[in-house]
């Protein structure tokens, strides 16, 4: 089903404070976007914005990581999928995992290097680890949008090109809010700056270059 | 005469906490002023030196009756407890809703033993007395509770879920995990109530522990009395090892067991004779004998209930708030000397271990037993009852605000003793004393109410006469007038701590 995001002349607020005026945007399926902007320009709300536009379209990795703690690797990784399966089954999978679900998610989590902790509680993960059990939410879900805040901010360098990569290859969309300028020209085919309450860059990855994002970081 | 530089009020503006402590200070002397507070018993020394000799020499050589005692308290707890969080839970869950929130309120005002009379009247001694007079007002509050709880969830993870998710399977999936382990230290603590309530149902005759304290009491028995109060200490001190969640089914059977053999035949007829008769007012129900005009029914119902309104209700009403404001300022300056005992700032690991053992004991004796003992000891009047609310709640609120204080830290050492106490560590914790302090005063107001059963002139005399006279219609009237009272003020507590912007997180003390 084809499907994009809108935002015509759009004010988005954040707790009640309008923080982005006068948004115009259209992003539709096959794209892969970076969202930059300095820390509270307002990325984290424009994506806000995009996932209530086409919730059922979109996994979501959120900058809280927003896990539950006191359930296990396995448990938040299958919340990916509760839409998928009757309640009943989805109970049973609460209380008595089963086997081929098991599987399906040993095999999705190994990759994020997450295999040997699939029955550890997420509250005890390290803040890279919980990272990676949000992402394998994500990824478990399956879905044709991928939205992500800053979703590879507590990993190295080599871990986080990883991932960036599986998360690109398995997606058809992909928008994601990002602080590491160098990692989005590398892995985005359209580059959003924001700034000062508005869009002030959109174009395409291959026709900026680093030198002419530093602006958008300068006060 | 020189004008003074500063003037004192200018340098010292009055913030709206001291305010507000003032005020309740000026109204707690003036009530104290109007109480009646004297020792009426002629060897109130003798008394109790012979008290303090049997609490140091324990008998127990009744092993059977404590431990018939303890197990029956248990039991009525454990039942009762379990109803309540049973069905508080499920309330909890529809708690958004006005009548669901106001029914909890009004069950919430209505004390516990007040509960048990109403019970006793129809079901008599039957175990549903006991198990009902817990689980109705610990529905309400665990409903209460519950709620705050689920409501202080972070809702990210549940907003992370795929579009779609049903709503049962969010719950079970989100919600109901995060709060998991917070609402089950909740119940815990609200076991301990229930073991501390179960006691003092033995008062009005159920088997518990109150029952046989009283028996030993009255006998003058008290190193048989000081055993079964050891006993009870140690059931609750060592809550933590045997209160287990692979053990709570066998802890509800045996309960079960326990209580059965009491649990005679139900009469029917008395229930609903109690509801469409007994408890309808005295004078209404002669319309139904078609004896009198609707006109002179309603006129003999506006002298039946001004007659119980200004020669009971009100007097009692009058005594009560004086006893609970008096009991609410005398319990925040106990905290306030008490809480240094368990806070590290203050006390070595030795100090404070038995700075809590002490304080463990004052708060696991119900006021209502504390006031039965300073009765016996020094005889009727308000001085008994404000001294044991005062040691009951004063223990409670030093515990949590010794808790709070030992999260303090301080940016140097060099300040001690009285100095430390004064400018330091009070400042920082007097907010959150207020706020625990304020929480507790509906509850000081319930347990007023209560301790009139035991012959002082709070509003719980009247109902307790009432019930023995038979005029239940009179008993329920003034119990509904006591939850009024109760809802008021419990009210007025949140708009004062709304005023002082007192802001606490949920269960401290409820």
């Amino acid at each position: 089903m084809p499907f994009s995001f809108e935002l015509k002349s759009a004010n988005l607020c954040y707790k009640n404070v309008d923080v982005l005026t006068n948004i115009n945007l259209s992003i539709g399926a096959g794209e892969h976007v970076a969202l930059l902007g300095k820390s509270g320009a307002g990325k984290s709300t424009l994506l806000h914005a995009l996932y209530q536009q086409q919730r059922s379209y979109c996994a979501l990795v959120p900058q809280n990581v927003a896990l539950v703690e006191a359930l296990n690797v396995f448990h938040n990784v299958f919340m990916g999928r509760l839409n998928q399966y009757n309640t009943f089954y989805n109970l049973l999978n609460l209380f008595w995992p089963q086997q081929d679900k098991l599987n399906d998610i040993q095999q999705l989590v190994r990759p994020l290097g997450l295999h040997d902790l699939l029955f550890s509680r997420t509250g005890e993960l390290s803040g890279g680890q919980k990272q990676r059990v949000a992402i394998a939410r994500a990824l478990y879900q399956n879905n044709q949008v991928l939205l992500g805040d800053e979703p590879i901010s507590a990993l190295d360098t080599t871990q986080a090109r990883h991932i960036m990569k599986i998360l690109h290859d398995q997606h058809d969309t992909v928008i994601l809010a990002m602080h590491d300028v160098e990692m989005a020209l590398c892995f985005a085919n359209r580059i959003i700056g924001i700034k000062n309450g508005s869009i002030v860059i959109d174009q395409p990855a291959t026709s900026v270059s680093l030198a002419d994002l530093q602006f958008l970081y300068e006060s | 005469m020189a004008e003074p530089i500063v003037s004192l009020t200018a340098l010292y503006p009055r913030s709206r906490t001291v305010k507000i402590s003032l005020l309740f200070i000026v109204v707690a002397v003036v009530c104290a002023f109007f109480s009646d507070v004297e020792i009426t018993t002629l060897y109130p020394w003798q008394e109790m030196s012979r008290l303090a000799h049997g609490l140091i020499t324990p008998d127990f050589s009744d092993f059977r009756v404590i431990v018939n005692a303890l197990m029956q308290t248990i039991a009525f707890a454990f039942l009762g407890v379990s109803l309540g969080a049973v069905f508080g839970f499920l309330l909890s869950l529809v708690f958004d809703y006005r009548l669901v929130h106001m029914t909890c309120a009004i069950l919430r005002s209505v004390h516990e033993l007040f509960w048990a009379l109403i019970f006793l009247q129809f079901f008599g001694l039957h175990p549903l007395t006991g198990v009902l007079a817990i689980a109705i007002p610990f529905s309400a509050i665990c409903a209460k509770v519950y709620a705050e709880i689920f409501e202080e969830a972070d809702t990210a993870p549940y907003n992370a879920l795929p579009g779609g998710s049903r709503r049962v399977v969010s719950f079970f999936y989100t919600r109901l995990p995060m709060v998991w382990q917070h609402i089950k230290t909740y119940t815990s603590y609200r076991l301990e109530c229930g073991l501390r309530t179960s006691a003092v149902l033995g008062f009005i005759g159920l088997p518990t522990l109150g029952f046989y304290l009283e028996v030993f009491f009255k006998q003058g028995l008290y190193s048989q009395a000081a055993a079964l109060l050891l006993t009870f200490y140690l059931l609750i001190a060592t809550m933590r090892w045997w209160l287990r969640p692979q053990l709570l089914l066998v802890y509800l059977i045996l309960s079960i067991y326990m209580l059965l053999p009491a649990a005679v035949d139900i009469d029917m007829a008395n229930v609903k004779r109690f509801f469409t008769e007994d408890i309808v007012p005295y004078p209404l129900r002669a319309l139904d004998d078609g004896t009198t005009t609707v006109f002179a029914t309603i006129q003999n119902f506006f002298h039946w209930f001004y007659e119980l309104f200004w020669l009971q209700a009100f007097d009692g009403i009058v005594q009560t708030l004086l006893l609970t404001q008096v009991s609410l300022v005398l319990s925040g300056m106990l905290a306030l000397i008490l809480f240094p005992l368990i806070t590290r700032h203050f006390q070595g690991t030795i100090g404070r271990g038995l700075g809590h053992g002490f304080l463990v004991i004052l708060r696991s004796t119900p006021e209502y037993l504390l006031a039965y003992i300073f009765l016996q000891l020094w005889g009727p009047s308000m001085l008994p009852a404000m001294i044991a609310l005062m040691l009951h709640n004063g223990a409670i609120i030093g515990h949590l605000c010794g808790r709070y204080a030992n999260e303090i830290v301080l940016p140097n050492n060099s300040i001690k003793g009285v100095n430390l106490f004064a400018w330091e560590i009070v400042p920082r914790i007097y907010p959150q004393f207020l706020a625990f302090l304020f929480y507790r005063w509906e509850i000081i107001f319930r347990e007023t109410a209560i301790l009139g059963m035991l012959g002082l002139y709070t509003l719980g005399f009247y109902v307790d006469s009432a019930f023995e006279e038979i005029r239940y219609d009179r008993a329920i009237l003034l119990i509904a007038i006591t939850a009024i009272i109760n809802i008021g003020i419990d009210s007025l507590s949140r708009r004062i701590r709304q005023y002082l912007r007192l802001t606490t997180t949920v269960q401290c003390g409820q």
